[in-house]
């Protein structure tokens, strides 16, 4: 009995810290107020990273032997591809979390991603297709990573639609969180089928990746950026989930409080 | 509300509903949801006509160069299939939850899974079948190779119930909505993409004389999987939207 009694004590606390914060960061105020002090840290390391990234990437990194000067799209167009599809990989665990548990942060959290997903995608397809006129001779190939690339734009731009059109905040976020998990279903569908199309099609497609070895003057800061970019959907997504959640609670106790506090 | 519902007056009721099997329900469902489709017959004939106008407007833009147009057959007959669908989608659960049915659904202990599929499986006769059944009269028009017929066949019966059932989730997120008929276009063509390619790609591997068993194979394979997971899915959606 008293062995019990001292383990438990021994072991309780050590559990309770991590069951805690996570019960913590479910509820409004707390999220408010820890977000609040984290954000500012998340823009300066994604500032810092991004000078690094980029002074490395635009005047020390070499030019490339074929595609010149050119080449130095990959900084900002490799990472905003890898950013996209994991935001939507993030957002469908989310979603699964936010449906199975009903956790209303976690709504709020994947909502605010979408948008943010979808800037991506959309620089990414931007800067491909800037990308493509100096080395393929033209702005657009239907090309298997472009062509997935489009469609993982337009599944993010229906989970935005979806969750605009519905006017109570949590229907909406529940009925894109359920589009969002039917997407993840298909997404690696549609990826193997678009790739395998444009195998089939064998049309004017030029694989940019011939060799698939990089040189480390130019993956470091092809590195950086990505980091970069994670810090910036970091930051980015803690104010939006902030503005969100002072929207939702509008007449509830603890805005008022904020108010308060940042009014006097 | 439910559960207030179901251990109240009317839970007689609800336990005779219940002595029926799920068989009887589902059958009982289909067969009110064909009747209902029949007794307007007019709107039954809207997307094979719809089908026809499109399919037809293609020689029209194009050119009646019969290569061309044979070239391009299979892609144009199946994705004014895809855009015939998606019209006749926004009635599948439209008139039940304007009228407030749906709900009564809900509320007779059936799961509404079963109840989805169901109302699916009436979807499909009433919008999909008819197009398989038209297609042979559209491939004559967009002069696609007699040899290549049977597939484009196949491959729209077994991929016109694919499209009912994955539409099925994008009217059930979006029933709630006054005008979701354009909201479900963006929700679904871009989950019907693998079946387009596909589908597609059968058929003119059948027309260039290429084996194409692997083709149907795989729409089997989608179509298996989309039965199995679209009318949960659907169910839930519709549970989202009426809550």
């Amino acid at each position: 009995m008293n062995t019990n009694v001292t383990t438990m004590t021994k072991t309780k606390p050590r559990k309770n810290w991590l069951v805690m914060f996570i019960h913590k960061l479910g509820s409004p105020p707390w999220f408010y107020n820890f977000s609040g002090k984290l954000i500012p840290w998340l823009w300066a390391a994604f500032a810092a990273l991004t000078i690094w990234g980029l002074y490395l990437g635009l005047f020390v990194a070499p030019a490339d032997y074929q595609q010149g000067e050119s080449v130095r799209i990959m900084y900002l167009h490799v990472p905003a591809a890898w950013m996209s599809m994991m935001i939507y990989g993030l957002m469908a665990v989310m979603s699964f979390i936010a449906l199975v548990w009903r956790i209303r942060m976690m709504e709020i959290l994947t909502m605010s991603s979408a948008p943010i997903g979808a800037a991506f995608t959309i620089i990414a397809l931007a800067s491909g297709s800037l990308w493509g006129r100096p080395t393929w001779g033209t702005y657009w190939v239907w090309d298997a990573r472009l062509t997935s690339e489009l469609v993982l734009l337009f599944l993010y731009l229906g989970v935005i639609g979806l969750h605009n059109a519905i006017d109570e905040p949590r229907k909406a976020a529940r009925a894109a969180c359920l589009l969002a998990m039917v997407g993840a279903v298909n997404l690696p569908i549609i990826h193997y089928s678009v790739k395998w199309w444009n195998t089939l099609h064998q049309g004017s497609s030029i694989s940019l990746t011939g060799g698939s070895s990089i040189d480390t003057s130019m993956l470091w800061p092809l590195l950086i950026m990505a980091v970069a970019a994670k810090f910036f959907y970091g930051a980015n997504l803690l104010t939006r989930a902030r503005v969100k959640l002072l929207e939702q609670d509008m007449r509830k106790g603890w805005v008022k409080n904020v108010v308060k506090e940042q009014s006097s | 509300m439910t559960t207030a519902i179901r251990t109240g007056e009317v839970s007689g009721e609800v336990s005779e509903v219940r002595t029926g099997s799920l068989r009887k329900a589902f059958f009982a469902l289909l067969r009110r949801d064909l009747l209902l489709a029949f007794r307007r017959r007019t709107e039954l004939l809207f997307p094979v006509i719809f089908l026809l106008v499109v399919i037809s407007l293609f020689p029209l833009g194009i050119g009646p160069s019969p290569q061309l147009l044979a070239r391009i057959a299979p892609g144009v007959i199946w994705i004014a299939a895809l855009l015939a669908t998606v019209i006749s989608l926004d009635g599948l659960f439209r008139s039940d939850f304007e009228d407030g049915t749906l709900e009564q659904f809900v509320l007779s202990g059936h799961p509404l899974t079963l109840i989805a599929l169901a109302k699916i499986v009436a979807h499909w006769l009433v919008a999909g079948l008819p197009l398989v059944l038209l297609s042979p009269l559209l491939a004559i028009w967009m002069n696609l190779p007699l040899d290549s017929l049977g597939v484009m066949i196949l491959t729209l019966a077994l991929g016109t119930p694919i499209l009912s059932l994955i539409g099925s989730i994008g009217v059930g997120l979006t029933i709630s909505l006054k005008r979701g008929g354009q909201l479900l276009s963006l929700l679904v063509f871009p989950l019907y993409v693998p079946i387009l390619i596909i589908a597609t790609a059968a058929v003119m591997a059948a027309s260039d004389g290429l084996p194409y068993t692997a083709f149907l194979g795989l729409l089997v394979a989608g179509l298996i999987t989309s039965l199995t997971l679209a009318p949960f899915a659907a169910a839930a959606a519709l549970k989202i939207s009426l809550s």
